[in-house]
């Protein structure tokens, strides 16, 4: 047979390469498993010797983030990974880059805690990622994928609604997407923009040098007068609720019929996958709803669903109970909602959630 | 077509690598494939194990409760993986170090003595491709000429100068297996 362009690689090398690919201007991390394959695969790949892009180990995590503020503030297309303890050091950086409306792309390889945790896989950072974090009222975008190809996929889509928003966006991965292999098509190489290019995209409010012809830029999310600063939150708002109203997406399966929906996400949405199947093969009609941005969480389908009558949800999340919150909020009372999780770095297997879905919500 | 498959023994044995040379040749044969690992710290000599699947369609969970085959490489991989293995599957493992032995009647049982065999070459590091051929032995789910490809693929170029050698522990690890039941 014909050697076909399609690789086989891990969540967290394609990362990597579809980073380089997409052109973005450069990479600022620092290792922890279950994500080290991200730089390690780019210190391999040398993009600085082709596209240009940086690739830097910093000192520390709130290096990593704070670079990323630096060269998102030159309008840039910056990135960081990590994995959960990671991400919490970062987190004043991100609100601080949420305030100052900067565009850039964060990853959460997430592994089980609280604290060092474990280095396997879990989904316990949904709050952290979807309802804060860092301080302040602020938003980041959160993509899930739950496949390596979405892991390639969402980098692209990421830095694009990034820069959209002006607004921090975020791949909410886990250890078992980071290092699971699977077929891969990798996007052809774009080039990285040129300084002209940032100028016309970017002009308006990047750090990049100030022309004769306007007034300076300045990157900040200080400012001491209340009213001032009312009006910067209201702005953000208003940008938040535009990607509530243009911004969600979520794949259905088997949902149209269903008179349970699971809810599920990244690599739990796979599991649960195959939980349907069996499910479907019982004669029972169960549907999966997954969420592919987390942040905007795709309430109104979920809503939908409760008002067509289906009898129960099923939030299953690598957690001891986190997205179910946003899963009863859109319910709103019309069905039972239950959760089912498992925790500290435990995967739960298809025929564990069915049987968590007929205890919790069909036998009842 | 379908095989979900779990490959556990101690990490130096090659159990990845193993599994991703059966993967990448499940990509030439262009099935959809998942290689979902165990990983932490285990270095050489802890436990190891990963999981492929290797399917003609979408593949939905790449973890697995049940498995169509297991190879298994250690004592504490025989207590935690025969039971798992689909009633009509197919368990293979390696005698050496093995205390005790498969009890099950209601699957396809296989040894395959590649540790005393490499040990008796002289060449330890053909260990993994030998069981892989054993494997491949048992359950042809991969056409041979892929294999090869995979072979090449999965090894880093400076290893290319083992690939007819590894070739060759494919093809007598085919050779070596032997049914028990």
């Amino acid at each position: 047979m014909a050697e076909k362009e399609v690789k086989l690689m891990k969540g967290n090398e394609v990362i990597a390469h579809a980073a380089i690919r997409y052109g973005c201007d450069g990479y600022f991390g620092y290792p922890i498993t279950p994500q080290s394959e991200v730089m390690e695969t780019l210190m391999e790949l040398k993009p600085w010797e082709t596209t240009g892009m940086v690739v830097l180990q910093a000192e520390s995590e709130i290096s990593s983030i704070n670079m990323v503020y630096g060269g998102a503030s030159a309008g840039k297309r910056v990135m960081t990974s990590s994995s959960s303890p990671g991400i919490s050091l970062m987190a004043e950086g991100i609100s601080y880059l949420a305030g100052a409306e900067l565009p850039c792309l964060i990853i959460n390889c997430q592994r089980g805690g609280p604290g060092l945790g474990t280095i396997q896989p879990s989904q316990g950072d949904y709050f952290q990622a979807c309802k804060g974090g860092g301080h302040g009222d602020y938003r980041l975008i959160v993509l899930a994928p739950n496949s390596v190809q979405e892991m390639h996929d969402h980098v692209a889509l990421a830095f694009d609604l990034a820069f959209k928003y002006r607004n921090p966006a975020m791949i909410l991965a886990d250890g078992a997407i980071g290092q699971m292999m699977e077929k891969v098509v990798l996007a052809p190489q774009r080039p990285r923009k040129t300084d002209e290019e940032l100028r016309a995209e970017c002009g308006s409010w990047a750090a990049q040098g100030k022309p004769a012809t306007r007034g300076r830029n300045v990157v900040t999310s200080l400012e001491l007068q209340s009213e001032k600063m009312e009006i910067i939150n209201q702005r953000l708002q208003a940008k938040y609720e535009a990607m509530e109203r243009d911004e969600v997406r979520y794949e259905a399966i088997d949902c149209d019929d269903a008179d349970y929906v699971i809810v599920a996400f990244g690599s739990s949405a796979r599991i649960c996958s195959a939980t349907v199947e069996m499910a479907r093969a019982e004669g029972l009609k169960v549907g999966l709803l997954r969420p592919i941005t987390l942040y905007p969480f795709p309430s109104k389908p979920i809503a939908e669903l409760a008002s067509r009558g289906v009898k129960g949800f099923l939030a299953a999340e690598l957690n001891a109970g986190q997205m179910v919150e946003d899963v009863r909020l859109a319910v709103e009372g019309k069905a039972p909602v239950a959760h089912y999780g498992r925790q500290g770095g435990m995967l739960f297997n298809p025929d564990e959630v069915l049987e968590a879905l007929k205890e919790k919500l069909i036998k009842k | 077509m379908k095989e979900t498959l779990i490959i556990a023994g101690f990490g130096g044995q090659g159990v990845l690598s193993m599994g991703k040379i059966l993967a990448y040749s499940g990509v030439m044969q262009d099935y959809e494939v998942t290689w979902m690992p165990s990983y932490g710290p285990e270095m050489r000599g802890g436990t190891a194990n990963v999981t492929v699947i290797l399917s003609d369609r979408k593949i939905s969970s790449p973890i697995a409760h049940e498995f169509d085959t297991a190879i298994i490489l250690n004592q504490q991989s025989m207590e935690k993986f025969e039971p798992m293995v689909k009633p009509g599957g197919v368990l293979i493992y390696d005698t050496n170090g093995i205390t005790r032995h498969p009890v099950r009647e209601d699957i396809s049982v296989y040894a395959i003595d590649a540790t005393s065999e490499c040990a008796r070459m002289g060449q330890a590091k053909l260990f993994n491709t030998m069981i892989l051929g054993g494997y491949l032995k048992v359950c042809p789910v991969v056409e041979m000429e892929n294999v090869m490809i995979g072979l090449k693929k999965s090894l880093p170029e400076r290893a290319w100068k083992m690939l007819s050698a590894n070739e060759e522990a494919i093809r007598h690890g085919g050779e070596i297996i032997r049914k028990i039941r």
